[in-house]
């Protein structure tokens, strides 16, 4: 699974990283977290607001810190 | 000497606190949590749409920095978005320029501390200088893209959750909001006292736990956020105040010469301002001779630029329109404070 984080570099982006690496570590799922930092490329998910999450090229959120629960919700669909 | 520096500092920092933050950033902050948790933005995101109505784009574009952003970090994706598979580079401009200029936060404390003069200034002319430059980008730059992969890209953009709240219970709750703001302003306790119990009421009435949660985070996020901002921006300008020569500042920013309002918009488009430290800066740069005119042209032209942040508009939208950019900003914010110095004494 890919996850990639996507913000520019101010502190609700890292925390979103942090959220998404601990949701992946409680769950013990198998997945490469990326982070994406530049702004074009944002673009190209439809994405508006940072920061955002995109699990296997879905966008799970944008605008929100979303905490690891919900993070690992979204994880759990995308296993399917 | 270096005691001395520490004192001017530590000096302004305690006539600031006292006097200014309980009476209006307080509130001021609470207003902000506010629209940023009640707001929604996917509703507005709407209007940035390529096939959304031109007018409303423009013009949502213009004021909507208040409700969707606060620091450069969410305006700058923003403005990409709107620009790639958004609206357009007319809209996408604007709402570039607008969203710092028109933080809500900058403003009530810029007319707090500027006078209630160059707060109104500031909002009128983020504003409509906003359209202006949109408008101009526009005309320059545009070309007909293709709208069908446009829409697709945006439709990905998120769908609007649907509000249970009564618009009517919303419009009260940030009027009392605005009414401590005000009021408190004016220092008149006793009203301000009836307000506050006025909103306790609303709340126990009309918001469940969850909202008035999600308030009180956001409201706390943009405290975080400004406040270690604003005391270093304060600190500065007490040391400013202190030991820069008045004669310097008077010499080149001083009286409402083209010349001064000039030097003071392209010092304003260079230097990075944190969200806020613009304004008692500035407060220093007043007391120490500036113009109000050149003060404007500062305000209009410094939070919307700065030379990290021209690098990143320029990986968006490439030098030519870039340079172009940064040339009407600095030449409406020069106009705008040649024309406020000279009509408003």
């Amino acid at each position: 699974m890919k996850v990639q984080i996507f913000g520019t570099g101010c502190p609700k982006c890292r925390k979103l990283e942090e959220n998404a690496k601990k949701a992946i570590r409680e769950l013990g799922v198998e997945a490469e977290v990326e982070k994406v930092q530049d702004i074009k490329e944002f673009a190209k998910f439809g994405i508006m607001m940072t920061p955002a999450l995109v699990i296997d090229g879905k966008v799970k959120c944008s605008g929100e810190v979303a905490s690891s629960e919900k993070i690992k919700e979204w994880l759990k669909e995308e296993v399917q | 000497m270096f005691l001395s520096i520490l004192l001017s500092g530590a000096g302004a920092l305690l006539d600031y606190l006292s006097a200014h933050v309980l009476t209006c950033l307080i509130p001021a902050f609470f207003i902000a949590g506010a629209i940023s948790s009640m707001v929604k933005k996917e509703v507005i995101l709407k209007y940035f749409g390529p096939s959304a109505n031109k007018f409303l784009s423009y013009s949502i574009a213009s004021v909507s920095g208040t409700v969707l952003a606060v620091c450069s970090c969410t305006i700058l994706p923003l403005f990409s978005g709107i620009y790639t598979i958004g609206a357009g580079i007319g809209p996408a401009t604007t709402f570039l320029y607008s969203g710092p200029a028109i933080n809500l936060l900058a403003i009530i404390y810029s007319a707090r501390l500027l006078g209630i003069e160059l707060g109104i200034a500031r909002a009128v002319g983020a504003v409509s200088f906003s359209i202006v430059i949109g408008l101009i980008m526009a005309a320059l730059f545009e070309r007909k893209r293709e709208k069908e992969t446009q829409e697709a890209k945006f439709s990905m953009v998120g769908d609007p959750h649907t509000s249970t709240k009564n618009p009517a219970i919303t419009f009260l709750f940030f009027a009392d909001l605005v009414g401590i703001l005000v009021l408190g302003a004016w220092k008149k306790w006793w009203i301000v006292g009836v307000l506050l119990v006025l909103l306790i009421i609303i709340l126990k009435l009309w918001f469940t736990k969850e909202e008035i949660l999600s308030w009180l985070s956001a409201t706390w996020q943009f405290v975080v956020l400004i406040l270690p901002w604003l005391f270093v921006g304060v600190f500065a300008a007490g040391i400013i105040r202190d030991f820069l020569p008045p004669e310097v500042i008077r010499t080149w920013v001083g009286g409402n010469a083209l010349r001064s309002n000039f030097i003071a918009s392209v010092a304003g488009a260079l230097m990075y301002f944190a969200t806020l430290t613009e304004v008692p800066i500035l407060r220093a740069f007043l007391d120490l001779g500036m113009g109000k005119g050149p003060a404007l042209a500062l305000l209009l032209a410094g939070p919307a630029l700065s030379l990290p942040n021209m690098l990143v508009i320029r990986n968006v939208m490439g030098t030519a329109k870039t340079a172009v950019y940064i040339a009407l900003v600095v030449c409406m914010s020069t106009f705008a404070g040649v024309i406020f110095g000279r009509f408003v004494f």
